[in-house]
């Protein structure tokens, strides 16, 4: 019934428009992932070059936070996808429900990463003249921790952003949610993030804590 | 004029699809925001070429005596980012990519319009502000913005330029995102991929590049942006950081972004080459794949910019054997263009002049390279005046001679309008002849020995200065030429018919300037460069006929 309202300019049909709604979403994900290359190519180089700093300063972050995080982000990216498949299911308030959830948990998340790095800076674990730890390599540690989770909580943040125009576009129109296309879109965007953090987490939170270290 | 009045109102042209201020600002026609992206580029491109002629008028004579040392090395910092971020980059892409790519696929718009017009804001808001920072307060790192200079040393805006040149970054990127979806998504009924015009695979090719190279340079200057600003130790040597990775960094992006202003622009000479030779391109599944073997290949060739920076022996290698791999298929490219004008009727309109402009300039542009890809002779020349001559014989020869081109051959599309023919034959040489005026005597005295961005220098190489600094007084003449009869022509030229070139391609099957829509019916796609039977009976002088 609702063809006519979703489709937008360039295309002959919903169905098309979906595609490619996907599929560009798909494109800029290749290149979020290359924004984070960057990253992860600094991390390897400066932890090849000092692997006991980087051990070191590996076993300072606190692996508290970093779990209960990975497990809340998970849970976001569950519920997402479970309200793709309600959406398209016909639930359509039980899609908006879950909607709502993954913006909780994501805020959540915001929120432990807040109080993180308020220990974080009490612990003076931001680099300079205060820095805790001697071992050369583990400032360079923390520099990439604080970017790395920085950026990434940046893109946590767009994806609220993304979640709650959702959520908010279709609190009328629940159709909306599986009629416009964007809904898979976001989902995806939402899981990219899960994934960089699914790399982050091993790479700032478990570095050292092997035992072996 | 009745017959104008009812052809207009079967198919309003875009242009006159509404006339207030909001109808071109909120826009979401890819042929507007194509016009919105040609005024930014336009702008652009004047201020960098004014700080380049205050640099050139400085270099007539040895002593530093016009503008003081600070402000030379700001000068060329403007003329350096503004040339290849805000005019190079978005030129042929977001201008003749944008108007063209759809209607040469034969769809309504781009995939993504609203998307589209978010580009050409985050462009312009970037770019603006970074050369209100480069004119107000003035960065003195060049363009390459290496470290530690720019994190440690300058004291110049270095954090606000480069959060500007993120943001033109992500309109790249987004420009990119939308130019893939619609070539896979919106192709007419029949337009397969071997019947793209080779301009649409430029664009293509391009909008990789763009889509995976872009995002390091984002992350490479959101580094610098924390090293300057928040003290973070990441390429600082003094505090275990290593400089060397943030030129690996820049040049992931930097080096494919010749490939970005370049690619385009290979399109644009192949459509022009093929139209006024009246030939079928010669070998076009071959420059398709040429195109995509010099974006993949240009992905690994970045070393090359580092042949001096203490990097290892194997490295040099690898990057000097890959340097060497690109010039493959940018031969092939070559050859195939030559040989399309065999048995060809060649006539000599401005489009066509600019394209051989292009041809011998990329060409020099090249085997220069080839060069430099040469690690001994690139350890002679490196930071000289022969690395400047050579990749402006790219970029400026290249890409802004086939920008040059394009413009002149589609301007009857865009606009619905002709150009004074002559007028712009008188240009098209002039640029040539200014061009090589300009930057040749920069080889030479590159070779022997004058380093590049020094503002004072010794006096033997004064007289290849004056030279270079008299061709771009020329070449400013002859880029200012098409300002003035191309204005002429948007308000007082004579209209241009639907197909003045009697060109193949969609794009000439719609009339001029096209209706907003771009299509009145579908379009029926054929093979390009239809300009001859394949086969057929032959006359004495071996011409099909």
């Amino acid at each position: 019934m609702s063809e006519r309202v979703f489709l937008r300019t360039p295309w002959e049909t919903l169905a098309r428009q979906h595609v490619a709604v996907s599929f560009g979403m798909w494109v800029f994900l290749a290149s979020e992932i290359l924004l984070f290359a960057g990253l992860f190519g600094g991390y390897s180089i400066y932890r090849s070059l000092y692997p006991h700093g980087f051990l070191a300063a590996g076993r300072e972050t606190d692996i508290v936070y970093g779990s209960v995080n990975t497990a809340i982000l998970m849970t976001s990216s569950l519920t997402i996808a479970v309200a793709g498949r309600f959406a398209r299911a016909g639930f359509g308030a039980a899609a908006r429900r879950l909607l709502i959830a993954t913006i909780a948990l994501g805020l959540l998340f915001l929120v432990l990463k807040g109080f993180e790095y308020r220990e974080d800076l009490e612990k003076h674990l931001f680099p300079g003249p205060d820095f805790p730890l001697a071992q050369k390599g583990a400032q360079l540690f923390f520099s990439l921790y604080w970017i790395m989770t920085g950026v990434h909580a940046i893109h946590v943040s767009c994806g609220l952003i993304a979640v709650g125009r959702l959520a908010f576009l279709s609190r009328r129109r629940v159709d909306w949610l599986w009629g416009s296309g964007s809904e898979e879109a976001t989902a995806l965007y939402w899981h990219l993030v899960d994934v960089i953090w699914i790399v982050l987490y091993p790479l700032l939170y478990l570095t050292g804590r092997s035992g072996h270290g | 004029m009745s017959a104008t009045a009812s052809l207009t109102a079967e198919a309003p042209n875009y242009l006159r699809d509404g006339s207030t201020l909001g109808s071109w600002l909120f826009t979401t026609d890819h042929k507007r925001i194509a016009i919105l992206f040609a005024i930014g580029i336009t702008i652009f491109f004047f201020i960098g070429g004014t700080a380049i002629s205050i640099v050139r008028l400085e270099l007539v004579t040895p002593a530093g005596d016009l503008v003081s040392d600070d402000t030379y090395n700001k000068l060329f910092t403007i003329h350096g980012i503004v040339m290849v971020w805000f005019f190079l980059v978005p030129s042929i892409p977001a201008t003749f990519g944008n108007f063209l790519l759809p209607i040469m696929i034969g769809a309504k718009d781009l995939a993504f319009p609203r998307l589209n017009l978010l580009s050409w804001y985050l462009y312009i808001a970037g770019a603006a502000f970074t050369v209100i920072t480069l004119i107000a307060g003035g960065v003195d790192t060049g363009w390459t913005f290496y470290t530690p200079y720019s994190t440690m040393f300058s004291n110049t805006a270095v954090l606000t330029a480069a959060a500007g040149v993120i943001v033109v970054g992500f309109s790249s990127v987004l420009t990119g995102v939308n130019f893939i979806a619609t070539t896979h998504m919106l192709r007419a009924p029949g337009m397969t991929w071997f019947r793209l015009p080779l301009f649409v695979w430029g664009i293509y090719a391009t909008s990789l590049v763009m889509v995976l190279a872009t995002p390091v340079l984002a992350m490479t200057l959101l580094l610098v942006i924390a090293e300057r600003w928040l003290d973070l130790p990441i390429f600082d040597p003094s505090r275990g950081g290593d400089p060397l990775l943030f030129q690996h960094l820049f040049w992931f992006y930097s080096h494919p972004a010749v490939y970005i202003m370049i690619l385009p622009a290979m399109g644009v000479v192949s459509e022009i080459v093929a139209c006024f030779a009246r030939r079928r391109l010669f070998g076009y599944s071959f420059m398709v794949y040429c195109l995509v073997a010099i974006a993949v290949i240009g992905f690994f060739v970045w070393g090359h910019h580092m042949f001096v920076s203490g990097q290892s022996a194997y490295a040099n290698l690898v990057f000097s054997f890959m340097s060497f791999m690109v010039a493959v298929p940018s031969a092939i490219k070559v050859f195939n263009w030559t040989a399309t004008l065999y048995r060809g009727s060649i006539s000599f309109d401005a489009p066509m002049l600019y394209a051989f402009g292009f041809l011998g300039l990329f060409t020099i542009g090249g085997l220069t390279g080839l060069f430099l890809a040469t690690v001994p002779i690139d350890i002679h020349v490196t930071d000289t005046y022969f690395v400047i001559a050579h990749f402006h014989y790219i970029m400026v020869g290249g890409a802004v001679s086939a920008y040059f081109g394009g413009l002149h051959f589609w301007w009857p599309k865009i606009t619905g309008r002709m150009y004074p023919g002559s007028w712009a034959r008188f240009a098209a040489i002039l640029m040539f002849f200014g061009f090589n005026f300009t930057f040749f005597p920069q080889f030479v005295m590159g070779y022997l020995g004058m380093p590049r961005r020094y503002h004072a220098y010794p006096p033997e190489f004064q007289v290849y200065h004056v030279l270079s600094s008299a061709g771009a007084a020329v070449l400013g003449v002859a880029y200012l030429l098409p300002l003035c009869y191309f204005a002429w022509s948007f308000f007082y030229g004579k209209r241009a018919p639907a197909n003045p070139w009697q060109a193949t391609g969609l794009e000439w099957q719609t009339s001029s300037p096209p209706p907003t829509g771009n299509f009145v019916a579908v379009p029926a796609v054929t093979d390009p460069y239809e300009y001859h039977p394949k086969e057929g009976p032959i006359d004495v002088q071996g011409q099909l006929l």
